[in-house]
């Protein structure tokens, strides 16, 4: 075939395009073939992709989309801290004239791969999968607003994910670090695809994200259930729609600047160009009034975590709910006001770095209220140490530690001696593994036995809970005395050998994490083999307050059999307290969305464009733009979107959770 | 437990003793600044963080439910005296280290001059600053002395309690210009001039480097900050001059292509103008002038006849500039200046480096030859021919 003709069909894919001279990405290839054939053989085996179709993929019940989005979060984190070991294992060994075991080209993919992959794919998908499985069951909502829109938002999100895993094995990813700074992520100084796999990954990816924000926000302003005013709505929906307004009045800022530098990457305008009136300042500035927003979208569904954990396992009223309230509220709108912090550096006048910095400052105000809100609800508790209790011990621990050199990165002065050395690099996993991964996993142990009727094993937990604290202080501390001594971050090589001993010990706490994210995978499996023995069929494993215990674990398809009505803030601890009685009765047929393929497909038309337009495949955009047009204009010809769940077939479901109660009495 | 934690600390303290925390030890007075910033507002917080901490294991362990001795009030859940501390608490510690940050924003703001070389001795306002014009390079650092007239790639040296005057900028991506022994960091970004002030107090040799990652060869892009005292300061000064050699706009268009890891490297004169032509990205002869541009633009700009002012683009830093589905790349051809005439060719520079894109250090440059930008379809565009 002539090359031109190969150009028209492939663009610029060829052959040279897959890394063979990659031995670690070849066999990292080899691995992950052979166990993705071994899944496939064996769906195919058992003949499961009928079931997984009609009951998962297609799927828009929000508990099913929630959970999909936990699988898709836990698969990430393993992309990812592999490439943390990776990270931690070069510059434990590239010392002395070594030059370790990456090279630059594949180093530099790696970092940027780590940090794209752990906020827009792992920590994003787990904040956005609880959020998505509670805040319904949590109002009395048989559902989100937009069902079929929740599954379309799920799936963009695992269509940008894809995106991200092809660089892996087709060509390659940026290497610019995770927020991709022009120039250097522009044409001139990256003329490869790195950039536009980052750029269309997160285009897709962050039309599901803006989407489904809309999606909750809609869900937690119109579908509460009678007497849940706003102020008795639980801390965590709260959070959670604080979150969801950051995500849709932050996203958009993020999807205008990534298309703004594609088009000076294709079609050669000069945004971000250093010359014909370009200014690179301009991407920093618009890429981080998203960036710091989406730190709070991410924390702030954690604090919601630690507030309904720390009231129930210590079987008490949580300790200042108005003030908790205001103080996300003012949380969400000065997280807007903040953003220069980010690069004080960059020359800003004084007055202006003051200004940012003390906006910055304040912030810790009302969070250090929430702290003292939790403590205080400890105060005078009855505190149970189950799982979802431990990690948000040592998240209290160790996020006050985030906090505080945070304010002190806020300070500019000293902001200038720290900034972008491992310092920074310790604070900002401080609070986001803190903070966030054990808000996540603190959500997982405590919504699990709701989500599947089974408690997570304790003892495999208790491993995971050890060796993931002690890997983040001994991986992390070192970084934080790393950074005292000057060291910058996104080295590959080093010249001084007395720093190479707190690599070691940071590369110790990688293998501690592996170890705490190995049993937990083990906790699910060995919760999974002794579901008879950890089964819980009250449906309210942990004498909770919210309403999401008031219904049977796992929740039926249609949630709440009848919509409960509220009278107080912790709405089932009221119900439980004033004997409320189940109805066993008078069932009604209820009214739901039915399944649809379209989201999956219109996602997969997305993610096909986005490859097309990585590889500058012209046709191939084209076919699947159209073919995304076309596809959701006629999802809107679908008059099949609703059907009733007949009488008797709620009386059936009802009347089993009956005789399960009775039993379990 | 508390016996463990003084346990856990021992390797710490043993590990303060012998390694060089030049971010709490520096040599420069607006470090040291820096660095008493850094402590205190540590310290203010430490008042309000220490407490939390402690009642967070304190309730933690007394609240357990297995001490039923502790009271237990289940429907407990406000106090107006309480919220008044817990809201107030954490604002008086803002508030002081609002202030503290106000002033010790503006007290060492980088671009303001020095008022002291250090806490005891006001500087000397007789005598000129050290003026130094630094550049960060992919990926190396060019230092010139305008007042010496010499330049040096990756090593930079300054005579003990005599103010520098830094002038920063970059040729093609951002980098951040750092001396921790010296003073805070601060970018270097193209096209963009930052500034820093900064006096060192004590002699001796101390690490400069990128702190803003720039691409493959940054891990490598350091260079030697040497404090001298004055004599020492001639002495290298008269090193550089005998080095010989001279700095002109071609050496630097050489000099500016990337390469990593590169030794010292010394010239005894250096173009007078270099600097500003850097700062203005127009090194290469023809090329219009960041601040002609602006002045013209400034001026309402040269109208329609002014989009057709410019010339093929030749010579990058890295091949390839343009983007596929754009016009070929060009630049705006200079107007007023004397060795800018518009018109005249530019060929004489330099045609393009390697037209594969780098990957990195000791990687072979891929095979493929890289899509042009005119070959898109299957349609040739006439290629510049230049």
């Amino acid at each position: 075939m002539s090359p031109d003709l190969l150009k028209l069909i492939f663009g610029r894919l060829g052959l040279e395009s897959l890394p063979l001279h990659e031995p670690i990405v070849v066999g990292t290839f080899v691995v992950v073939a052979l166990g993705g054939a071994a899944l496939l053989g064996g769906l195919t085996y058992f003949r499961l992709w009928g079931y997984l179709w009609r009951e998962w993929f297609t799927t828009v019940d929000h508990k099913r989309i929630g959970i999909m989005y936990m699988i898709l979060g836990i698969v990430m984190l393993l992309r990812g801290f592999a490439d943390a070991l990776m990270m931690r294992g070069q510059q434990m060994l590239a010392f002395g004239g070594s030059e370790g075991y990456l090279n630059a080209h594949h180093y530099d993919q790696v970092f940027t791969a780590h940090g794209v992959i752990m906020i827009f794919f792992v920590a994003m998908p787990l904040v956005t999968g609880l959020m998505n499985y509670v805040v319904p069951l949590q109002i009395g909502a048989r559902d989100v607003s937009f069902p079929f829109l929740n599954n379309f938002s799920f799936w963009m999100t695992v269509g940008g994910a894809v995106l991200v895993m092809a660089s892996l094995f087709i060509g390659e990813f940026a290497r610019t670090g995770w927020l991709a700074y022009p120039p250097l992520s522009n044409i001139g100084y990256s003329p490869d695809v790195g950039v536009d796999y980052y750029i269309w990954a997160l285009q897709v990816a962050g039309v599901g994200t803006t989407l489904s924000g809309i999606n909750l926000i809609c869900t937690i302003v119109k579908l509460r259930c009678p007497g849940m005013t706003m102020m008795k709505m639980p801390v965590f929906t709260w959070t959670s729609l604080c979150t969801n307004v950051l995500i849709v009045a932050s996203f958009p800022v993020l999807t205008v600047v990534l298309a703004l530098l594609s088009l000076d990457r294709y079609v050669g305008t000069n945004f971000f160009t250093n010359d014909f009136g370009g200014s690179p300042m301009m991407y920093v500035n618009l890429i981080w009034i998203w960036g710091h927003p989406e730190v709070y979208i991410l924390v702030l569904p954690a604090f919601g975590i630690f507030s309904e954990v720390t009231s129930t396992f210590s079987g008490k009223r949580l300790f200042g709910y108005t003030s908790m309230v205001y103080a996300t509220v003012v949380i969400t709108i000065l997280s807007y006001l903040v953003w220069l912090h980010h690069f004080f550096t960059m020359g800003s006048g004084a007055s202006v770095n003051s200004f940012f910095g003390i906006t910055t400052m304040i912030i810790s105000i009302p969070t250090g209220a929430k702290m003292f809100n939790w403590l205080f609800t400890m105060y005078r508790g009855r505190i149970r140490y189950e799982l979802p209790m431990m990690w948000t011990i040592a998240f209290m621990l160790t996020f006050v530690i985030g906090g505080m050199t945070g304010v002190l990165l806020a300070v500019p002065p000293a902001d200038f001696v720290l900034h972008n050395s491992l310092f920074l690099i310790a604070h900002f996993h401080n609070v986001i593994i803190g903070g966030v991964v054990f808000g996540a996993f603190a959500g997982i142990n405590y919504w699990f036995p709701k989500a599947f009727g089974f408690k997570l094993d304790p003892f495999w937990g208790k491993m995971s809970f050890w060796f993931w604290v002690t890997g983040f202080y001994l991986a992390f501390m070192p970084l934080y005395v790393l950074g005292l001594m000057g060291v910058t971050r996104r080295l590959r090589v080093f010249d001084d050998p007395s720093l190479q001993i707190w690599f070691v010990i940071a590369a110790i706490g990688a293998v501690f994490v592996f170890i705490g994210i190995l049993s937990m995978l083990m906790q699910f499996a060995v919760s999974l083999l002794k579901r008879e023995q950890l089964k819980d069929v009250t449906g309210d494993p942990w004498d909770a307050r919210t309403l999401e215990w008031a219904t049977s674990s796992p929740p039926p398809d249609y949630n709440f059999a009848f919509t409960p009505v509220v009278h107080d803030n912790d709405a089932w601890w009221d119900m439980k307290r004033r004997g409320y009685q189940r109805p066993l009765t008078g069932f009604k047929p209820i009214h739901m969305p039915s399944s649809t393929g379209t989201g999956i497909i219109l996602a997969g038309f997305a993610t096909a464009m986005g490859f097309a337009l990585v590889w500058y495949m012209w046709w191939l955009a084209a076919v699947s733009f159209i073919a995304m047009l076309a596809v959701g204009i006629g999802h809107t010809f679908n008059y099949h979107r609703d059907f009733d769940i007949p009488a008797e077939d709620v009386i059936r479901t009802e009347d089993a959770r009956t005789k399960l109660l009775a039993g379990a009495k | 437990m508390s016996r463990l934690k003084i346990l856990a600390l021992l390797p710490l303290v043993a590990a303060l003793s012998g390694c060089d925390y030049i971010v709490l030890a520096p040599a420069g007075d607006i470090a040291a600044q820096q660095r008493d910033l850094v402590i205190i507002s540590t310290v203010l917080m430490l008042l309000i963080v220490v407490p939390v901490m402690a009642l967070t294991v304190l309730f933690a362990w007394r609240y357990r439910q297995s001490n039923t001795q502790a009271r237990y009030e289940p429907e407990w859940d406000h106090s107006t005296k309480l919220e008044l501390v817990i809201w107030s608490a954490p604002l008086l510690i803002i508030v002081c280290l609002g202030a503290l940050t106000w002033m010790g924003t503006h007290l060492l703001d980088p671009y303001r001059t020095l008022g002291r070389i250090h806490a005891e001795r006001a500087v000397d306002q007789s005598k000129a600053p050290l003026e130094v014009d630094v550049v960060a390079l992919d990926w190396k650092w060019l230092f010139i002395y305008p007042d010496y007239g010499i330049a040096t790639v990756n090593e930079l040296a300054a005579p003990v309690d005599r103010p520098i005057t830094f002038r920063i900028t970059a040729s093609s991506v951002m980098n951040s210009f750092y001396i921790p022994a010296l003073a805070g960091q601060i970018y270097a970004m193209p096209g963009m001039e930052t500034k820093l002030h900064a006096v060192v107090n004590h002699a001796g040799t101390y690490k400069g480097f990128s702190a803003n990652y720039s691409g493959a060869g940054f891990s490598g892009m350091h260079f030697n900050f040497q404090g001298l005292d004055d004599k020492g300061f001639d002495t290298w000064v008269a090193k550089a001059k005998s080095a010989g050699g001279s700095l002109g706009r071609a050496e630097y268009l050489q000099l500016e292509k990337p390469s990593q890891n590169e030794p010292v490297r010394r010239w005894g004169t250096v173009d007078a103008d270099l600097y500003r032509l850097i700062l203005n990205m127009c090194v290469e002869t023809g090329k219009m002038c960041q601040s002609e541009m602006m002045a013209i633009d400034a001026k309402g700009g040269n109208g329609h006849q002014g989009l057709n002012n410019t010339l093929p683009l030749t010579y990058d830093k890295y091949a390839r500039r343009g983007a596929p589905l754009g016009p070929e790349p060009v630049f705006v051809a200079g107007t007023c200046t004397p060795d800018a005439p518009q018109g005249k060719t530019t060929a004489s520079i330099t045609a393009p480096v390697d037209t594969a894109p780098l990957l990195g250090a000791g990687l072979k440059r891929p095979s493929f030859t890289p899509l042009k930008s005119s070959s898109f379809f299957l349609g040739q565009r006439p290629k510049s021919d230049s």
